[in-house]
């Protein structure tokens, strides 16, 4: 579902070209979860940020499905993001002034793929029955990972993209909304893709691939 | 479509979550509408009345001939030009004396009226007969009718005769008679004469001019403007710049709120492009939230403005006929463009304010990058730039005063100063700053300065309205109490007789006269008159001083030859005011031909003297000299010498004895309240005017530091986490903000005086044609300052109180999201 081939990308920083990816070459199959690992710089969370649109590669190909990513100008990207992909983030990435029934539904109103039924299901699974009408500030750190993980399925994405999900999250919180995490991705058969420094949570996916240098080791 | 509603619904979100932020965008949104808008409704109710006059008047809009050595010519003249073909219609004009009072006599011939006159051709037209036949009908304004305490139907008396019936036409100017050109003759006692032949656009081919008249008319062509309009430029561009100035405060606040809400928001817009926002619908978005919000603004700001302009437009209108003789109805009827502006002005006004934070949105990585670093050295590129874009505007400000010669340079200069001022600004604070820094030797202190240094870029834009409000506020009421102090000086000199006669006609001034030279207490009768001409081809009047020590001893000259009383005698020298020397030009010594009934009137100029709140120029002559020139001239106007101790019974005498009332006989004490009254309603607009842009400038401030108050959050948990308390850093706080305020205000004092120096000796100069010695008031500066440190105590004190009382919760948050 997700091909990544040859992929590099650069950086200028004081006047230099520093090179974070050199070629990576990654595959992850429909329902399949993989864990992308890595020591600080390897550029896990760049590798990421391509595959999610948010920024540009300056060579190799992302394809999604039927889609060549690096061939798709902003408004493209920003249209795969809102029907295709899920992301979640370290920091929640919460709208602080929607409560937590709007955070929820807002990717699925605006990519008009509102399922009424799953997102009950969505709220059951995830227990925040109770928490809808509070607003992010009033809300714990693993809370508010779970809403953001609502909001990223929402859709029902072809692929779930994560940030070190868990790196802001105490250790019983971080299993905890994996767990969830990881229930509901199969739940919808999409692909699942998860940046993390922890090696015991990344054991917990269905395979591990560890970057180092800028390419896949 | 639902899509973009769903992102609007997000954006405004935000609003709910921060009331007092959407409040300070509307407050400055609405205060600049409404200041703007208020300023132009006045402004468009006095075109409405000069458009109304000049229609009435067939004035300076119409082409007229007049002729070229007199003030009227036979009526002869206007028979031959119509049999020649020509579509003139004669008009005849004088002023008449009714119960004290002068009004302007008109009168038109109504069946020759060109149709491009505006309303005058319907003049009549009701009852053509009625008004060209004796006794005739005086059509009046409903305003004047009112003025007069009369009915229509009255025929009020002047000059010692019945005038016709009044009747209303309500399209007339306030203060105009109008009667059939025969009528006005026999009135004004001008039998055959014409004062000027308005000349109509009919195609029909018509013999030259020379070929029917000679060389006894000249053509003067039609003007855009009328006179009224001329000679009220100058208070409309005073009101426009007060109005202007209003709004960029006003813009001021909106920037801020906008600023500060883009800030805080910019981790949703973030989040809005992670989840699949385009980058162009977010922006199309963005600015549709930004018009809807200033569309409901500019309503509110629209309402506003109305109320304001509504309770300025009695002092406005006050001002308008004490400095200019103009004609304003006091109650406001808005055209609907002054809706569609107010509008438009909002939302435009609210787009220039948000551009900065449009673009930086439009350029905005989805991925955050946090470079404080970079950040800093942009501001202070920002603030190299800023200063060097200041030194260009005050380069421009000198080659204007060097060089430039009309109002419009005048007002140039005055905003090219205070925008060098403003962008100056910041530069003039970090400088005093750093100087605090580098003094400052306990570590507090040290914080102190280096974190005001760093509060600057965020209060910077409320600072700069603040000094330019105060900046303003020193300008206007220095030159307002330098105007007072010589106004005051001014009239003691020219109200010199201790009573004052208004005759209802020379009958009766003659039989006052009479009576007078009986009574031992009246030490010296001056009589006095005056008469109106025009001189290179603009309305002066012509007054007549008796020869008397009242006069000499008195009278304020400005400068004058020696002997100047004794050359005026024989009635071939004459004193010109000091408006009537600038605008032509005129020096002691120089030589003027004034147009009488009789003949040109030559005279030698040999003095010059200060006639403020005079919108005519004006000379003065031998009040004898002047009846010989001009026999028409109305002589009821008396001056009288009386011993202090007789004024009040004497008055009362002669209310007893001819039936006159306060308007027609009054003490020098009374004129100069009245006039003092005059002055002072005249000012009162501008000081409302002043309070209001200092209200929004305290405004802008309160905003600028609510809006700082939470991001300001991080920089003061610390200092709190190791042991200052949450009342001395509240104390810091509010020292900081009223030394920044303190340094803004010290630097506001001298830009102050420079506005003030540019208003007198060049904006007035070109508006009035009066220059007055500029004074330092030192009493009123410390006032001033005192004024701007309460105001930003107040600013200061919610934010301050607020963090007084923060729990401790919400100061530990701040670590916890910390990143």
């Amino acid at each position: 579902m997700l091909r990544v081939t040859g992929l590099t990308k650069s950086y200028r920083s004081a006047g230099e070209d520093v090179a974070v990816l050199r070629g990576v070459d990654l595959t992850v199959a429909t329902g399949e979860s993989v864990a992308l690992t890595g020591e600080s710089g390897s550029g896990k969370s760049t590798l990421l940020h391509l595959i999610a649109g948010l920024d540009a590669a300056d060579g190799g190909e992302i394809a999604l499905a039927d889609i060549n990513v690096s061939g798709l100008n902003d408004a493209g990207r920003a249209e795969l993001r809102r029907d295709r992909l899920g992301l979640v983030f370290q920091q929640f990435n919460l709208i602080p002034s929607l409560s937590v029934a709007d955070n929820l539904v807002f990717q699925s109103r605006i990519a008009g793929r509102h399922d009424a039924a799953w997102h009950d299901e969505l709220v059951e699974r995830l227990g925040l029955k109770n928490l809808l009408r509070r607003y992010p500030e009033q809300l714990s750190g693993g809370q508010q990972q779970r809403v953001a993980i609502g909001r990223a399925l929402a859709p029902k994405p072809l692929l779930l993209l994560a940030d070190e999900p868990t790196g802001n999250l105490d250790e019983d919180t971080a299993d905890e909304v994996l767990h969830l995490a990881r229930d509901l991705v199969a739940r919808t058969g999409c692909g699942f893709l998860m940046v993390t420094h922890s090696a015991r949570l990344a054991a917990t996916l269905d395979r591990q691939v560890n970057l180092h240098a800028g390419v896949i080791a | 479509m639902r899509r973009p509603l769903w992102i609007l619904a997000v954006l405004l979100s935000h609003w709910r979550r921060h009331p007092m932020q959407l409040a300070t965008l509307l407050i400055g949104l609405i205060s600049a509408t409404a200041l703007w808008s208020g300023v132009q409704a006045l402004n468009q109710q006095a075109r409405i009345a000069y458009d109304r006059a000049a229609a009435t008047f067939g004035g300076s809009r119409t082409a007229m001939l007049v002729s070229k050595d007199s003030t009227t010519f036979p009526q002869q003249l206007f028979v031959d030009l119509r049999r020649a073909g020509w579509p003139v219609s004669p008009m005849l004009e004088g002023r008449v004396q009714i119960d004290g009072r002068s009004f302007r006599l008109l009168g038109v011939e109504p069946v020759t009226l060109p149709s491009e006159v505006g309303n005058a051709p319907a003049v009549g037209r009701g009852s053509l007969q009625a008004f060209v036949t004796p006794p005739g009908e005086m059509l009046v304004a409903g305003e004047t009718l009112r003025d007069l305490g009369l009915k229509e139907g009255d025929r009020p008396q002047a000059n010692g005769t019945s005038l016709p019936p009044l009747r209303v036409q309500a399209e007339l100017a306030p203060g105009a008679l109008v009667v059939d050109i025969g009528i006005a003759q026999d009135i004004l006692k001008m039998p055959g004469q014409v004062a000027r032949l308005l000349v109509g656009k009919s195609k029909a081919p018509h013999a030259t001019l020379e070929s029917v008249a000679g060389d006894k008319l000249r053509l003067v062509e039609p003007s855009a403007e009328s006179d009224l309009e001329r000679l009220t430029d100058s208070f409309h561009l005073n009101l426009t710049a007060f109005g202007l100035l209003s709004f960029f405060v006003g813009l001021f606040i909106v920037n801020s709120a906008i600023g500060l809400a883009f800030e805080q928001r910019l981790p949703m817009l973030r989040t809005l492009r992670a989840c699949g926002v385009s980058a162009r619908l977010l922006n199309t978005v963005l600015v549709i939230e930004l018009v809807s919000l200033a569309l409901v603004a500019g309503l509110i700001g629209l309402v506003c403005g109305y109320v304001i302009a509504a309770a300025l437009l009695p002092d406005v209108a006050a001002s308008l006929r004490g400095l200019y003789g103009a004609q304003i109805p006091g109650q406001l009827s808005l055209k609907p463009v002054w809706w569609f502006a107010g509008i438009a002005i909002s939302i435009l006004g609210a787009l220039a304010a948000a551009a900065a934070s449009l673009a930086k949105a439009i350029r905005m990585p989805v991925l955050a990058t946090a470079q404080p670093q970079a950040w800093q050295q942009a501001q202070r590129r920002w603030l190299m730039f800023q200063s060097a874009a200041a030194l260009a505007v005050f380069a421009v400000a000198a080659v204007l005063i060097q060089f430039g010669d009309s109002l419009i340079a005048g007002f140039a200069v005055l905003a090219a100063l205070m925008l060098g001022a403003a962008l100056i600004l910041p530069m003039v604070l970090q400088i005093a700053l750093a100087l605090g820094q580098r003094s400052a030797r306990a570590p507090v202190g040290i914080w102190f300065w280096a974190d005001s240094r760093q509060q600057l870029s965020g209060l910077s834009l409320a600072l700069m309205a603040l000094l330019l409000a105060l900046a303003v506020n020193v300008g206007v009421g220095t030159m307002v109490e330098s105007f007072s102090r010589t106004f005051l000086v001014w009239l003691d000199g020219r109200l010199a007789a201790d009573v004052y006669i208004s005759a209802a006609s020379d009958a009766q001034a003659k039989q006052i006269k009479a009576w007078l030279h009986d009574r031992p207490e009246v030490e010296a009768i001056l009589p006095g008159g005056r008469a109106d001409t025009q001189l290179g081809g603009a309305p002066i009047e012509v007054l007549g001083l008796p020869d008397h020590a009242t006069y000499r001893d008195n009278w304020p000259l400005l400068e004058s030859t020696a002997n100047a009383w004794v050359r005026l005698r024989p009635g071939d020298t004459c004193l010109v005011s000091e408006q009537l020397s600038r605008r032509m030009k005129l020096a002691i010594g120089d030589h003027i031909e004034v147009p009488a009934p009789g003949g040109n009137w030559p005279l030698e100029i040999v003095g010059i003297y200060a006639d403020y709140g005079n919108p005519k120029g004006q000379i003065a002559v031998n009040f004898a000299a002047l009846t010989r020139r001009f026999p028409q001239t109305p002589q009821t106007r008396l001056g009288l010498r009386v011993a202090p101790d007789e004024i009040a019974p004497l008055i009362t005498a002669l209310q007893a004895k001819f039936g006159l009332d306060d308007r027609n006989v009054a003490d020098q004490a009374t004129m100069k309240r009245e006039s003092k009254r005059v002055f002072n309603r005249t000012f009162s607009v501008t000081a409302a005017l002043n309070a209001f842009t200092l209200g929004v400038a305290g405004i802008a401030l309160l905003t600028s530091l609510l809006t700082l108050a939470n991001s300001r959050l991080p920089q003061l948990a610390p200092l709190w986490a190791i042991g200052l308390t949450r009342r001395r850093l509240a104390a810091l706080e509010l020292l900081k903000t009223m030394a920044v305020a303190l340094i803004t205000a010290l630097f506001a004092l001298p830009l102050g005086l420079l506005v003030a120096w540019c208003l007198l000796a060049i904006v007035n100069v070109k508006a009035f044609g009066w220059r007055l010695p500029f004074h330092v008031f030192p009493l009123q500066l410390i006032e001033l300052l005192a004024v701007a440190m309460a105001a930003a105590l107040c600013a200061a004190a919610l934010p301050v109180a607020r963090l007084a009382r923060m729990q401790p919760a919400t100061l530990i948050r701040t670590f916890v999201n910390e990143r």
